[in-house]
């Protein structure tokens, strides 16, 4: 792909505390990465599993180890961060106190005349749906706001590439799930290429075209978000997106998703028409989201676990005795 | 690209660019060379040169032996420890005092709300700025036989002494303290409180201990103040008491004792930079701590009816009033009063001549004069230099090494807050008369008092300016970067932006530092252009009722100069907060 547009990072490796006769700590261990021009990638993975090290690689606010990051060919080895045309949005906005929000959404066009400043401010704020904001002091922002001035302050310089760290994890859930999708519609609009840092599944498919899924400073899986969902690569990435537990099933296994079972009426642990039944006892029922979600106790083989089912009938009561089945559109099969 | 004009960037291969271009490294370097430089040659050398004076003898063929035996005649006289002993008690109750009465201050002050808390705040301020030789004359006035506290018979005693260095060191508490009490989150002791714990047991079990830091730091300060007092114990404490350091002015101006005063010189620097390490480590626990509170929430309208609220109240009521308001009234009472106890502006008049019987070359007003040039250049050459130090002590380097040398820069230039100035001002006699081979005397040039001056005020700059910028979340300086903002720019339009209000009160507190500097000053200024503290305590060491009015006149002057000069700066500091004092 060398020569392609976009970023491109190959074998990149990020270290921490490192100094004479000490390796330190690898946060990003031999990272390699493509993104296409116009595309949004997420970068999805547990907290500490160094995603967040490696898009501050990329912005070239950490030193690399080792590997090479370039963009549209170029080799960025050396360039500093103010010469890389990059964005970067963190998690809090980090707007500048002393600033108003027109201050703050301009500081990226210092070079340009005034009258085109002023413009491109306006326009930037009326695509996050802040107009007449210009004046107001950021101190008086709501989190919302602020994350909105935040990102039209990263993409007022129309940015190479934009980089997003957690943004919308210090909001709270009804607005990170609006502004998720406010994100991806500015993105495309702009037609910005962008990576976009989240330990939140939901948030990673919400926005990305693709889903890069990290764990332990490397990257096990690149895919777009439903081939994600329907083929995970490993039983680690599974368990992270939200599969519940795994049983065996011919040479692989099966990942049983928070849809995969179901509660059938009765007790009885023969299977009718060949599916296989077991018995669970009922631990909570909670009606969510328009269905009855029964947490129960049931052993797959691996021992008892506690796990959640999907029941379409009546709510069964606590310590009542059911079965469950498996409903194998809410499963994937998983490589063992 | 995608036709939407992406901003053109200059990018160049990667062996062309470094990730710090040499350029920088030499800015840097700079930085930190230039505040280096007129250290070692302003603060250490001076220093290093008295003291080796002390411990080196002629051999008697011209060149210099190592000759110890000085320790061991110093410190077998009684005097010595009777010096010691009173240093070291004065400080301990001084400070003892000060953090019990300044501790329901910083309640008051910081926890509660009332109509005139904004002036109250101000006039705790007050004393700790103001010259040492104002407040000497002002609590010498309450302790002479005929003055308003004549007959407690405090006059010359070490009682006088603690009462002028906790009047002196209480805002040091109740603002330190009162700093980080007003940032406290009070959800932690309403948690303790809906836990069933008493307001007292709430107070003492969850306040206290999150405290601890600033009163710990607030306490090793006032001890480094205590213990290094000059003018107040020279003025208040007689010929009968005294401290290391008015001890090594004794030694060298009166005996020319230069081995005994470089003992005790030493001796000093050893209790200082105990008291500095001490501080040095509880500072950034406090620093850390102040991260994890929040904003500014936690004060609640004052109540007069409940206990927590009226015990703090009565306490500070009666240490603004008596402590601070009693002795500055008599001062200024007394000032308007002439030789004949009439009410008169008599001793104001007479600022305009030398006193009776010629008791000065120059009159206080071209004192004051003096005292207002020389203070001007103190402060530029403090700000300067003491803003080169905070730029490079707020980085935090990557490299361990790097951040060794920056931690290491920071305590260095903590160093002249507790070095004895009489030892700074009599080193400086003794060295910069051809200052490093340099055929200029420093001496006669004038330039030696402000630079005196401001060796002494650089901790403080430092002090006030270096919490506000250490403050600053590195992200912002790495999303301005990442904007496409050059390194100078990043430091114009975040360090610099949002330090420019401390730097208003760093600027104030240099001058009002540097206007009642008295201990290098006393060595250093010629008669002809003596400053308004050197004319003062002339004045109060000559005999005369006239001379003594002028003395309380003329300190009037300085405070007044002093007052007007922190309260500019502080209204130039307006909500912002940060600083240290």
């Amino acid at each position: 792909m060398t020569g392609s547009d976009g970023l491109e990072v190959r074998d990149v490796v990020v270290r921490y505390g490192q100094r004479r006769g000490h390796a330190g700590t690898t946060a990003v261990d031999g990272v390699s990465l493509d993104v296409a021009a116009g595309e949004v990638l997420a970068l999805l993975g547990p907290s500490g599993c160094g995603k967040s090290s490696l898009l501050r690689a990329v912005a070239g606010l950490e030193p690399v180890a080792g590997g090479t990051v370039t963009f549209d060919g170029a080799d960025l080895a050396g360039v500093p961060v103010h010469r890389r045309g990059f964005g970067l949005l963190f998690q809090e906005g980090q707007l500048f106190p002393h600033r108003d929000v027109a201050g703050n959404v301009g500081y990226g066009l210092a070079d340009r005349p005034r009258a085109e400043r002023a413009a491109r401010v306006a326009e930037l704020l009326s695509l996050v749906g802040l107009d007449g904001f210009a004046t107001r002091s950021v101190a008086e922002l709501s989190g919302g706001e602020k994350q909105r001035v935040a990102l039209a302050r990263a993409l007022a310089p129309r940015p190479r590439l934009l980089l997003l760290d957690e943004p919308l994890s210090a909001l709270d859930r009804g607005l990170r799930e609006r502004l998720a999708v406010e994100i991806r519609a500015v993105l495309h609009a702009t037609r910005t290429t962008a990576v976009f840092v989240t330990h939140d599944h939901d948030e990673a498919f919400t926005v990305a075209d693709r889903v890069a899924v990290m764990s332990a400073g490397r990257l096990i899986q690149v895919a777009p978000p439903e081939e994600l969902w329907q083929a995970p690569a490993t039983r680690e990435v599974a368990a992270f997106l939200g599969y519940q537990t795994f049983v065996p099933d011919g040479g692989e296994l099966l990942a049983i998703g928070p849809a995969g079972l179901q509660v059938v009426p009765g007790v009885s642990a023969d299977g009718d028409g060949g599916d296989q039944r077991w018995r669970a006892v009922v631990v909570a029922a909670t009606f969510r989201r328009g269905r009855t979600e029964v947490t129960v106790d049931v052993d797959l083989g691996a021992g008892e676990e506690r796990l959640v089912a999907v029941a379409d009938g009546p709510v069964p009561q606590v310590d009542e005795k059911v079965g469950v089945v498996l409903d194998r559109r809410g499963c994937a099969v998983v490589h063992a | 690209m995608d036709g939407h004009g992406h901003r053109l960037t200059h990018v160049a291969t990667g062996s062309a660019l470094r990730r710090r271009p040499r350029w920088a490294w030499l800015g840097w370097g700079l930085a930190a060379g230039v505040p280096l430089v007129f250290l070692a040659v302003f603060f250490g050398w001076p220093v290093v040169a008295l003291v080796v004076q002390g411990f080196f003898a002629d051999d008697g063929v011209g060149g210099r032996v190592l000759d110890l035996s000085g320790f061991a005649e110093v410190l077998s006289q009684p005097r010595t420890w009777r010096v010691i002993g009173q240093t070291l008690a004065q400080a301990t109750v001084g400070t003892l005092l000060s953090v019990l009465l300044g501790l329901p201050g910083a309640y008051l002050l910081y926890r509660c709300r009332f109509p005139g808390r904004t002036l109250a705040r101000g006039l705790v301020t007050v004393p700790f700025v103001l010259p040492t030789v104002v407040v000497g004359v002002a609590f010498r006035h309450l302790f002479t036989p005929s003055g308003p506290l004549g007959w407690l018979g405090w006059e010359e005693s070490f009682a006088a002494v603690v009462v002028a260095l906790v009047f002196f060191n209480y805002s040091v508490v109740v603002r330190t303290v009162g700093g980080l009490w007003e940032r406290l989150d009070p959800r932690a002791e309403q948690a303790a409180r809906a836990l069933g714990a008493t307001p007292w047991r709430a107070f003492r079990t969850v306040t206290l201990p999150a405290l601890g830091p600033a009163i710990a730091s607030a306490a090793s300060v006032v001890f480094l103040f205590c213990s290094t007092a000059f003018g107040v114990v020279l003025v208040l404490g007689g010929m009968r008491y005294g401290t290391i350091e008015t001890e090594i002015w004794i030694r060298t101006t009166q005996f020319l004792d230069l081995r005994a005063a470089a003992v005790l010189s030493v001796l000093q620097l050893v209790v200082v930079v105990a008291a500095l390490l001490v501080s040095a480590r509880l500072r950034t626990r406090r620093e850390r701590a102040l991260q994890l509170t929040g904003e500014r929430s936690g004060a609640h309208p004052l109540d007069l009816r409940t206990v927590r609220d009226a015990l703090p109240a009565a306490v500070t009521a009666v240490v603004v009033a008596g402590l601070i308001a009693f002795p500055l009234a008599g001062l200024l009472l007394r000032s308007l009063r002439g030789p004949d106890g009439a009410w008169s502006l008599a001793n104001y008049v007479a600022l305009g001549t030398t006193g009776g019987r010629n008791a000065l070359s120059v009159t206080v007003w071209e004192a004051t004069a003096n005292s207002l040039r020389i203070a001007t250049l103190a402060t530029v050459i403090a700000v300067v230099v003491g803003g080169l130090v905070v730029l490079v002590v707020s980085r935090r380097p990557r490299q361990r090494g790097l951040r060794r040398a920056v931690g290491g820069l920071d305590a260095v230039f903590m160093l002249p807050l507790g070095v004895s100035a009489v030892t700074v001002g009599f080193g400086f006699l003794i060295t910069l008369d051809r200052p490093l081979g340099f055929d200029v005397d420093l001496r006669t040039s004038g330039l030696l008092v402000p630079i005196a001056q401001a060796v002494v005020a650089i901790p403080l700059v430092v002090r006030t300016m270096l919490p506000v910028l250490r403050a600053i979340d590195p992200r912002l300086r790495e999303a301005a970067a990442v904007l496409g903002a050059r390194p100078g720019r990043v430091l114009a339009s975040i360090d610099l932006a949002l330090a420019a209000r401390s730097l208003g009160l760093a600027v104030g507190f240099a001058f009002a530092v540097s206007l009642g500097e008295f201990g290098a000053t006393s060595f250093l200024a010629r008669p002809d252009a003596a400053t308004l503290p050197v004319v003062i305590f002339r004045l109060i060491g000559q005999p005369g009722a006239e001379n003594y009015g002028m003395a309380l006149a003329a300190s009037v002057v300085l405070a007044v100069l002093t007052a007007t000069v922190m309260m500019v700066a502080e209204r130039m500091r307006g909500d912002t907060g940060g600083g240290e004092f």
